[in-house]
């Protein structure tokens, strides 16, 4: 069938700059580009392209240019471009669009409505390159209470204490699992993780059995619906367990990872046969209610000695606040939240695009909700799900958060260009493709030194931006809204983040 | 659900003078001496707030927890009707052994001021009250005065001490309630104000008091917002709009309710810094590690220097990288507190010792026989 979509990207080819090393056909794994060897000169098929900008960037001439074609249908509020598009392709394949990364529509990104404090005259603002900036955190349960007893000087602590993570930095990398991205990009997420004092999530795929010893103990290992690669061991090497419900690219519907990208390794580790497709059931099939989740995070804290916080991962959804309290209450030490804008290997575009809320406003209820409700010490919170900087990070924390995941922005860190179409298999760039011969592309010490220079920049920035305020703890900035004020809002935006207006 | 309205709460920001005065064997003395020393810092205040708070005042009613009561509003009408309707409540609450009209000198001499009673009490509970604690009674009652009755505020509720305060520099306060005549106090903590941000009003000024506890606080509380949502869990209703409170019911909720040691609660208040802690020997680590990671929304940051005032005892204590002065001082029996050595030296011109306190480190004097204030 003729296709009547035109081509997302035009292909500027400068003949006089191009030295035809066909350096551009070797990189583009979606064959873009190919040699003539008759008229001795490259031929590019802008259908095939993604515009992930890898040709460009590898061209030794710089002789490409891609941009987003000039070609329009005629132009119309209601029948944007991108809906003619997917229309006309469900016309010609009959199935459901598949998509990559996050929400890119522009839905009201509220960090940048939000701006921070500094301190002037009354409150000295702190140097941090002179005066001490903790940005140590601690995630999992706190007591209510403390019981101390004292005898002759010596101190001794009578409260039983749950496990808690330690992290230096408010900044862990998201659950990616192996299989969505590359066997190095997995093993780049966790070198830097270790190297900077954080954590990096293995997603729902496992950790391959030689990474377990060395990796473990900055890991937090998912179990998510699908149950792959879960085993005694698994568990155990790592130093927290998440239970993924949901995920905010896709609210409502487990993983899929393409029988494409099930190599051997792959399978190994998922415990599954090469070659499948592993899609996860919507949701867990055993638990249904509640009080099942209550039994499983029992069932993981007793398979791991209770040594151990459990986290539990759910999609910012409309009533997910009371839902999470819920959870609190069945003995969960973490809540990971995913907004709207959280990324994903591969998700139906229909869903990507339209379910969830943002993480911004899902933070601020969460933490009230919790307050309200006196069990805030009971858990922390991690945030995830369009965190692009390191004043988004502090925004997430003032609104409430205890840490953030980052997804995007560490695959960013390696090369990413979230040309979304990570669900080909096909990426460039070797993060999100098991193909050995594009993932051969990504240099595990160079993506981790990428990845360890990222946490350490938003650290540096982060401890700047808590000095202008006067604050030279983390801990005190959290859920402390009196450091934000919203720029052009509407009062029940204003009311749900809990915020005054600038000027206010 | 209902919408929740966001908190258009104003935090207050002042600079100040603290001062502290004790005698550790218990002698009374009046309030003349502390009211010279805080009028030497009178610069440190712009005459919007100044407050006294005095401990063994009221030996003939120690038994009873003496409640000082402010009524507020435009007209005499309006604090005559909060009066009356915390009348009504303290008489289904409690029993009221004595009250009174606080003694003032002319009214003219201040500024606005509201009308100020006391009023000795026992608390008279009913129903499920009666499984709590007389001190829990008592703070949660002095929650709801100050959050559902308009224009009354409880701003002294201890036994035997009392709180006083108002707008004005802290020696004409003092000369308002003639404190420097009527009251013998074995303590005696002092606070001039310079607010720059709000409207001055009576129960703004310092101390800030819950039961025996008393503070004055000299700062900027720059983690006030994460202080008062932990303080909010635990019941303590933020209602005086200023960042001082929360000190107030931190020291309350540690060290009355859970009675963890003043040493405890300053390494809660202002904490060693982690590399500090990274270096300590194992018990201590472990101990510090963990109050900093179940305390860590009472860390108390930015900069303050603060006089904490109860019972038989007065703590000082600065905020962890020593932002604000403190000059502690010791003359026989005489225990000061003060933001500047000068006023110590106004009205004790020798000295045993004068020191700095470092950072964090809380300094305290404490009565060398308790059982002189209490029996």
């Amino acid at each position: 069938m003729k296709s009547f979509v035109f081509p997302e990207f035009q292909i500027i080819r400068d003949e006089q700059k191009c030295g035809q090393c066909r350096g551009c056909e070797r990189q583009c794994a979606f064959g873009t580009h190919t040699y003539d060897p008759v008229a001795d000169r490259l031929i590019s098929d802008e259908t095939k392209c993604a515009g992930c900008q890898r040709c460009v960037i590898f061209c030794p001439k710089h002789a490409i240019v891609i941009r987003p074609t000039p070609s329009f249908y005629r132009p119309n509020a209601s029948w944007s471009r991108e809906k003619l598009d997917d229309l006309k392709k469900q016309a010609e394949t009959g199935g459901v669009i598949l998509t990559g990364s996050g929400n890119d529509k522009p839905f009201r990104i509220y960090w940048d409505h939000m701006v921070l404090n500094a301190s002037q005259v009354t409150n000295p603002s702190l140097d941090p390159l002179r005066e001490p900036m903790e940005l140590r955190t601690f995630l999992g349960a706190k007591p209510d209470l403390m019981d101390i007893s004292s005898q002759e000087g010596v101190v001794s602590i009578n409260t039983p204490l749950s496990p808690n993570l330690m992290v230096e930095t408010p900044v862990l990398f998201s659950a990616m699992s192996y299989g969505a991205i590359s066997y190095n990009a997995f093993r780049s997420l966790a070198t830097a993780a270790c190297k900077s004092g954080t954590y990096f999530n293995t997603g729902e795929g496992g950790l391959p059995k030689e990474m377990r010893q060395e990796f473990g103990r900055c890991a937090i290992v998912q179990v998510a619906s699908g149950r792959f690669g879960i085993d005694a061991e698994y568990l155990n090497c790592s130093a927290a367990v998440e239970i993924k419900v949901g995920q905010g690219a896709k609210p409502g519907i487990g993983g899929h990872l393409p029988g494409e990208k099930v190599s051997e390794l792959v399978a190994q580790t998922r415990m599954i046969p090469q070659g499948t497709d592993a899609i996860s059931p919507a949701p867990h099939h055993d638990i249904y209610s509640i009080e099942d989740l209550s039994m499983l995070i029992t069932a993981l804290k007793e398979a791991t000695n209770y040594e151990k916080p459990i986290s539990v991962k759910i999609a910012a959804v409309h009533n997910f606040a009371a839902i999470a309290s819920g959870i609190v209450r069945a003995g969960a030490d973490i809540i990971a939240i995913d907004g709207l804008r959280g990324g994903t290997g591969a998700a139906p575009k229909a869903i990507r695009d339209n379910v969830g809320i943002p993480i911004e406003l899902a933070i601020s209820s969460l933490d009230r909700r919790l307050r309200g409700e006196g069990i805030r010490n009971r858990c922390s919170i991690i945030a995830a799900g369009g965190i692009r900087c390191s004043a988004d990070v502090v925004k997430a924390i003032a609104l409430g958060a205890d840490a953030v995941y980052i997804g995007s922005a560490a695959l960013i860190a390696m090369g990413c260009t979230l040309c979304q179409k990570c669900y080909t298999g096909k990426c460039n760039w070797g993060i999100c493709t098991t193909d050995p011969r594009l993932t051969g592309r990504l240099n595990v010490e160079i993506a981790s030194q990428r990845l360890s220079n990222l946490i350490s920049a938003w650290s540096h920035e982060i401890a700047e931006m808590l000095g202008g305020m006067g604050i030279n703890a983390l801990e005190s900035l959290r859920g402390n809204r009196d450091h934000l004020r919203g720029v052009g809002l509407h009062e029940w935006e204003l009311d749900v983040l809990g915020i005054k207006g600038a000027g206010e | 659900m209902p919408r929740i309205r966001r908190e258009l709460y104003n935090k207050e920001i002042c600079a100040c003078s603290i001062f502290g005065a004790m005698n550790q064997s218990g002698e009374r003395f009046n309030g003349a001496g502390v009211m010279k020393a805080i009028a030497n810092m009178h610069v440190r205040g712009n005459g919007l707030g100044g407050g006294f708070a005095a401990y063994g005042i009221y030996p003939e009613y120690k038994d009873y927890y003496a409640f000082h009561l402010m009524f507020t509003g435009k007209s005499r009408q309006d604090k005559l009707s909060a009066k009356a309707e915390l009348e009504e409540f303290l008489a289904r609450k409690f029993d009221v052994v004595y009250e009174e009209e606080i003694p003032h000198r002319d009214e003219s001499t201040v500024s606005d001021p509201p009308l100020v009673w006391r009023y000795f009490l026992l608390p008279h509970k009913h129903g499920e009250d009666e499984a709590i604690s007389d001190e829990d009674y008592i703070v949660s009652k002095v929650m709801w005065v100050n959050t559902k009755i308009e224009n009354a505020y409880v701003f002294s509720s201890g036994k035997n001490m009392g709180c006083f305060k108002g707008v004005g520099y802290p020696e004409e306060i003092g000369e308002y309630f003639m404190l420097d005549r009527l009251y013998q106090a074995y303590t005696w903590t002092v606070h001039g104000r310079f607010p720059t941000n709000t409207q001055a009003w009576w129960g703004g000024a310092h101390p800030f008091s819950l039961l025996d506890t008393s503070i004055v606080h000299n700062g900027e509380i720059s983690s006030y917002g994460t202080n008062r949502w932990y303080l909010e869990m635990y019941g303590y209703a933020c209602t005086l709009q200023t960042d001082t409170e929360v000190i107030a019911y931190a020291a309350d909720l540690l060290m009355r309710r859970q009675r963890l040691p003043i040493e405890i609660v300053a390494r809660v208040l202002a904490p060693p810094i982690w590399n500090a802690i990274d270096r300590m020997n194992d018990s201590e680590k472990k101990l510090l590690t963990t109050l900093r990671m179940v305390y860590g929304p009472l860390l108390m940051n930015g900069p303050f220097a603060i006089i904490i005032g109860q019972t038989g005892r007065m703590i000082g204590l600065t905020d962890r990288i020593r932002l604000r002065p403190l000059t502690a001082a010791r003359r026989g029996d005489m225990f000061y507190l003060s933001s500047e050595e000068a006023s110590i030296r106004l009205i004790s011109p020798e000295l045993d010792r004068v020191w700095t306190p470092n950072g964090g480190e809380p300094v305290v004097g404490e009565l060398n026989n308790m059982r002189t204030v209490l029996q």
